[in-house]
């Protein structure tokens, strides 16, 4: 009836994981008894579990990548915790298993549930407002998306208590992943999670791509796109051309484990060389889709945030494109050490090496956007000048590892660790924050509390540096990356640093909690009346802060590239429409959350082996769609005389307060290549 | 707040120097080669980063120049809103990254085919064949010619270009000596190759890079590097052993055993390296069973 | 650029028309189709890679029957052109007439899924399952993906066929057959690579 659950799955021997159990329990507890002590369950189930709004369902996927990031975190300083005590003869306080099982989770965690979704979430909220649309191309699926990512981080959290998770690394490399070494069901939590999760993303690569391809604004041809558009379409892209190896992979390997095939066993025919070059197919794409769209919000950031207009609109869109292209013909970096010829080595070290061209590019271009302009210290723009100042140091270490003679000696020491954090950080992290600063007035219709913004980006800065760097010596040093303890003193100083480097962090993370704290207690204060807090140039600014649930009263028109800001400068950006029209919006529906629901049975019935769930989850899965796929009427009509009621409404609170003054002028052209050439 | 930051600086420099000061010590082994391999490594290393400082250091200069010099309330700078392209600036940041690329990439296609593992290094001296193991988890070294073998000690005559061929009676793992150079991975099924040379005596550090599992922490091993005639009575010495590594010397090491103490076997029975291999054969494209 | 009109704040128009909304349903559509395409290369990637690994088990050569195979092919290829006669029919506005090759289409289907099944049964039995070779895995793996495909566009056939009794040939189920019918045909462009890679292959070594 349970399959292979019973109640000694339950680790309840283990203190450690215990007492992870008891907090996240409590948590959940806390966040159960607030909402039920207000009354929201109602609200919460129909007016967000069942929106098919993307504001909303980027918030929410916001909201799942930050608590994450709580799980993920605590993983990183246990991990730093044990490695800053474990040396000589002394074990560290976490067994071998532990340790592993911790570090996996990690990787896991930090990427699909913690990148991932913040990234997912960011092009929700920002995408649509930005090409002028009312909502993605196909908002059921939208919802359907974020809730298999949300079941998944949940599949992730019951390991913690109910068995194990994967001792296998993020990557999970058989034949260590393989049944015979890995028999627990740690590695089919992992298998499990990131499949249902990755088969959401895929639909959320294809839902964006049609949105932008096909829903904006009349006059927005591609090339006036604003550059986080572009880097949304070009993460898209990537999610739709290199999800499925996932999908395959994982799916080979569950058919090892599951029904003893042999794809990627030790003997009968197996092999495993043929993981490692089907997953990085995968993964390297992975790794750059989620830093190209970080990339489009300091491409917002830094022009806004310079009162000036982004250097070199043209270099930066190719570059990105060209970005998004190589990362599929750099896979084999991830494993020069497997013995592939020299030529081999050497031209995969070579493609990823080019990549540092454009990144290059990119790199120049924001800074020379601020190159006679009016840089103010906003704490969106710290996050961006510290991304670019680390980001270039892991460029450079990336460079380094990209030779294969380097990487013989480098690859999967501690230097390894330090060069992907490098550029993972900074390169996506920081970013998401700057795009969560931008653009939170956006979705909330206040500011974030600035004081504390900086505090958060201290801590993060001073705590990447200090729990990094020290990893890039000991990689020279030649400390492997995974040791739950090692014999070497002159490795534990560094550990040490590094440790004190992820308390920093600690206290940047507590930052931000406080800041989103405070924000909210002083939001009367901070209020953003004109749907346009920075003085912005995109069209996301040009309504109200929340927008309507149909974004804008009027679709925008489009001339140029900063649509908004020569609005702003013609004076056109508050000007009332004298027309209106019906239009259609989707309906709110349960299904997504429903068939959410379902894929959580079902992935939990796979992994105990509980066969008459699965199958009934799977049934629940294909009559929920059919009966969904048959409704002829998913929209209704939103009347003409609701819109103008509403954009009446902006306009009077516009005039409330000094609507702010634009520095885009259209009198002549004062540089030496033509700003509309494009 | 002015002090605050003061701080934040300090520490900051306090970091930089114990990392720079640490630079000398011997600790950092992959900048103290112990062969020719490991030292073209390490100037491979050395000379690409450099490179690359002279291709970045604009980047560090500009940003920070250019956010202090165009700060908002720096009204003396120059504003221009509607400055978003000049060929001359294009020019400079596509040739900057281009030239570094370029040379890199020309660095990388040499090194790569000098440095390539499966290359014999050319030397006066006789080439010494190992034949490494690795198993759950510890290594075992076949010395084919010597007919000796050892568990987790490489015993190895300093320059003598050892001849590595490397599988696995487990899973994937990375067999690396820093000192002395490259990694490669060892691999059930399949076998690796790897050249090194030693030139100086000493005792150097071995060890699994690629993780394996509970005991991957502990799968390291010791490497003497020891001139001839010291390496020679080190084989005879483990030749007067009496213990054989035969199928049950395998079966034994194929337990799971972490920090598995140093073994020496005496003798070896013919082909064992042959047969550890042959037991995932049918990985390959071959669809007869010997003797079949 | 000074001007004496200000350029158009706001959108000429906005009413979506059905073109529209169908062109965003058919290229979301195609997205889905070329990732699936991926899938599929993924799949024959590694065929090509195992595909040899026998592991002392029976090889293709020993195990296809290409003139099984090729009824099967003949079955789907069928198929394809009896959904194309519906897709004509239901252009004609003719709803018995689509239902009625459509009900063609799904027996020739469910003819190609019961042939396919059977090889599968017969060589399961004489202990040439997934188990016995990575060769093996393989082959049952990317053949089998394509089964399930089929097994779904059947299902979705069976649930058009109620849409086109119930609620008659209106435009959302025509737009929707126009999509199964996209499927229906990439699932037989697919079995074409199957044919080829797999038994034509198989045997030929």
């Amino acid at each position: 009836m349970l399959g292979n659950l019973s109640l000694s799955s339950i680790p309840y021997h283990n203190p450690i994981i215990m007492g992870a159990v008891g907090f996240s329990i409590l948590v959940g507890l806390i966040i159960v008894g607030t909402i039920t002590y207000y009354g929201k369950w109602g609200y919460l189930y129909k007016e967000w579990f069942c929106s098919v709004d993307h504001k909303r369902i980027g918030v929410m996927y916001i909201v799942l990548a930050m608590i994450m990031l709580l799980r993920g975190f605590a993983d990183a300083i246990m991990m730093r915790a044990q490695q800053a005590i474990a040396v000589g003869s002394n074990p560290g306080y976490l067994p071998p298993e532990h340790f592993d099982q911790i570090f996996s989770a990690h990787g896991t965690i930090m990427i699909f549930f913690v990148a991932m979704p913040f990234m997912i979430g960011l092009l929700n909220i920002a995408v649509p407002l930005q090409i002028g649309a009312r909502d993605v191309a196909f908002p059921f699926l939208n919802s359907v998306s974020f809730w298999t990512a949300a079941i998944s981080a949940i599949l992730i959290m019951i390991s913690l208590g109910i068995g194990e998770f994967s001792q296998a690394g993020w990557t999970g490399y058989p034949p260590l992943s393989e049944l015979p070494n890995d028999p627990g069901t740690g590695v089919d939590y992992w298998i499990w999670a990131i499949q249902i999760s990755g088969i959401g993303s895929l639909m959320t690569g294809i839902n964006f791509m049609v949105t932008i391809l096909k829903l904006r604004a009349p006059g927005m041809t591609l090339m006036k796109m604003p550059v986080f558009t572009w880097t949304a379409l070009c993460a898209s892209a990537l999610i739709v051309l290199s999800f499925p190896m996932l999908t395959v992979t994982l799916a080979l390997l569950t058919m090892d484990r599951y029904l003893g095939m042999h794809f990627f066993t030790a003997g009968h025919g197996g092999n495993l060389m043929m993981y490692t070059n089907l997953f990085w197919t995968w993964g390297h794409p992975e790794v750059y889709l989620l830093m190209v769209p970080a990339f489009g919000v300091f491409s917002e950031v830094v022009p806004t945030f310079s009162g000036k207009r982004l250097y070199g609109y043209t270099s930066m869109v190719w570059a990105t494109i060209a970005i998004a292209l190589l990362s599929f013909v750099v896979w084999l970096h991830h494993f020069f050490t497997m013995g592939a010829s020299a030529n081999v080595n050497a031209f995969f070290g070579i493609t990823t090496m080019i990549i540092a061209v454009p990144t290059g590019i990119k790199l120049f271009n924001w800074i020379f956007t601020m190159f006679r302009g009016r840089v103010q210290f906003h704490s969106a723009m710290y996050w961006t000048l510290g991304f670019i100042i680390a980001f270039t140091v892991g460029g450079m270490t990336g460079v380094l590892l990209s030779i294969p003679g380097a990487d013989y000696q480098l690859h999967n020491t501690e230097l390894l660790v330090a060069h992907f954090h490098n550029m993972l950080i900074p390169g996506a992290v920081f970013g998401y924050f700057a795009g969560y600063t931008y653009w939170f007035p956006k979705a909330f219709g206040f500011k974030l509390n600035e004081r504390w913004g900086k505090r958060a980006f201290w801590g993060w800065m001073i705590g990447f540096l200090l729990a990094f760097m020290p990893l890039y010596a000991l990689g020279l040093m030649g400390m492997p990356r995974r040791m739950d303890h090692y014999a070497n003193p002159a490795w534990h100083p560094y550990l040490v640093v590094a440790f004190i480097g992820a308390v920093f962090i600690l206290g940047g993370v507590i930052a931000q909690i406080i800041q989103l704290v405070v924000s909210i207690r002083e939001r009367n204060e901070n209020r953003d009346l004109t749907g346009d807090p920075w003085n912005g140039r995109t069209l996301e600014w040009a309504t109200s802060s929340p927008p309507p649930y149909f974004n804008f009263a009027r679709l925008p028109a489009v001339h140029q590239l900063d649509e908004f800001c020569h609005m702003k400068s013609a004076g056109t950006a508050y000007q009332p429409a004298d027309k209106f029209f019906d239009i259609h919006m989707p309906k709110n529906t349960p299904a997504g959350f429903f068939i959410g629901m379902l894929c959580f049975a079902f992935g939990f019935a796979m992994i105990w082996h509980i066969w008459w769930l699965a199958l009934a989850s799977v049934f629940g899965v294909i009559t929920t769609v059919i009966i969904r796929g048959s409704e002829d009427e998913p929209e209704y009509v939103v009347p003409a005389s609701e819109l103008e009621s509403s954009q009446a409404r902006r306009l009077k609170q516009v005039a409330t307060v000094e609507p702010t003054a634009s520095s885009c002028n259209d009198d002549g052209d004062d540089s030496e290549g033509a700003y509309t050439a494009a | 707040m002015k002090q605050h930051r003061f701080r934040k600086l300090r520490t900051l420099l306090l970091l930089g120097t114990t990392l720079l000061l640490g630079g000398c010590g011997k600790q950092w082994i992959l900048l103290h080669p112990a062969g020719p391999i490991a030292a073209h490594e390490k100037n491979l290393i050395l000379t690409a980063w450099w490179l690359m400082v002279l291709v970045a250091l604009p980047v560090f200069v500009l940003t920070i120049w250019f956010a202090w010099h165009y700060r908002a309330s720096n009204k003396k700078a120059n504003y221009q809103p509607n400055w978003d392209f000049s060929w001359s600036v294009d020019a400079l940041i596509w040739v900057l990254p281009l030239v570094g690329v370029a040379i890199l990439a020309f660095l990388c296609w040499t090194s790569t085919q000098s440095l390539a593992p499966y290359k014999p290094i050319a030397s006066k001296k006789a080439p010494v064949e190992v034949d490494v193991v690795a198993f759950d988890w510890k290594w075992l070294f076949i010395y084919p010619k010597q007919h000796i073998a050892t568990v987790n000690q490489l015993v190895i005559p300093v320059g003598h270009p050892i001849n590595f061929k490397l599988t696995s009676d487990t899973v994937m793992t990375s067999f690396f000596i820093p000192e002395m150079g490259s990694q490669i991975y060892a691999m059930s099924g399949m076998r690796s190759r790897l050249n090194l040379i030693a030139d100086k005596p000493g005792t150097y550090h071995g060890q699994n890079m690629q993780f394996s599992g509970r005991g991957y922490a502990d799968m390291n091993f010791k490497v003497l590097a020891k001139q001839d005639a010291g390496f020679q009575d080190w084989v005879a010495s483990v030749q007067k052993s009496d213990k054989k590594f035969d199928m049950t010397a395998l079966a034994q090491l194929q337990k799971r055993t972490i920090a598995n103490p140093v073994a020496h076997y005496g003798s070896v029975k013919p082909q064992m390296f042959q047969t550890i291999l042959d037991q995932y054969r049918y990985s390959h494209h071959d669809g007869n069973r010997p003797g079949a | 650029m000074t001007t004496d009109t200000l350029p158009a704040r706001y959108a000429p128009t906005e009413v979506v028309s059905h073109a529209e909304h169908e062109e965003k349903l058919m290229f979301g559509f195609w997205l889905y189709i070329l990732s699936d395409c991926i899938l599929f290369s993924g799949l024959f990637a590694t065929y090509a890679v195992i595909g040899h690994n026998t592991a002392g088990g029976p090889s293709g050569y020993d195990l296809f029957d290409l003139r099984y195979a090729l009824v099967e092919t003949m079955l789907l290829l069928f198929s394809s052109i009896s959904y194309g006669i519906a897709m004509i029919a239901m252009k004609g506005d003719k709803r018995s007439q689509t239902l009625f090759w459509l009900v063609v289409t799904a027996l020739l289907g469910l003819g190609f899924i019961l042939m396919e099944f059977h090889e599968f049964h017969d060589m399961i039995l004489a202990g040439n399952g997934p188990q016995r070779s990575g060769f093996l895995s393989a082959f049952f793996t990317l053949v089998g993906t394509h089964g399930a495909h089929v097994s779904f566009g059947l299902l979705w056939m069976v649930v058009m066929m109620f849409q086109v009794v119930r609620k008659g040939l209106t435009a959302p189920v025509q737009s929707r057959l126009l999509r199964l019918s996209l499927f229906w045909h990439f699932l037989d462009i697919v079995w074409i690579g199957v044919f080829s890679v797999v038994y034509l292959m198989g045997v030929a070594t």
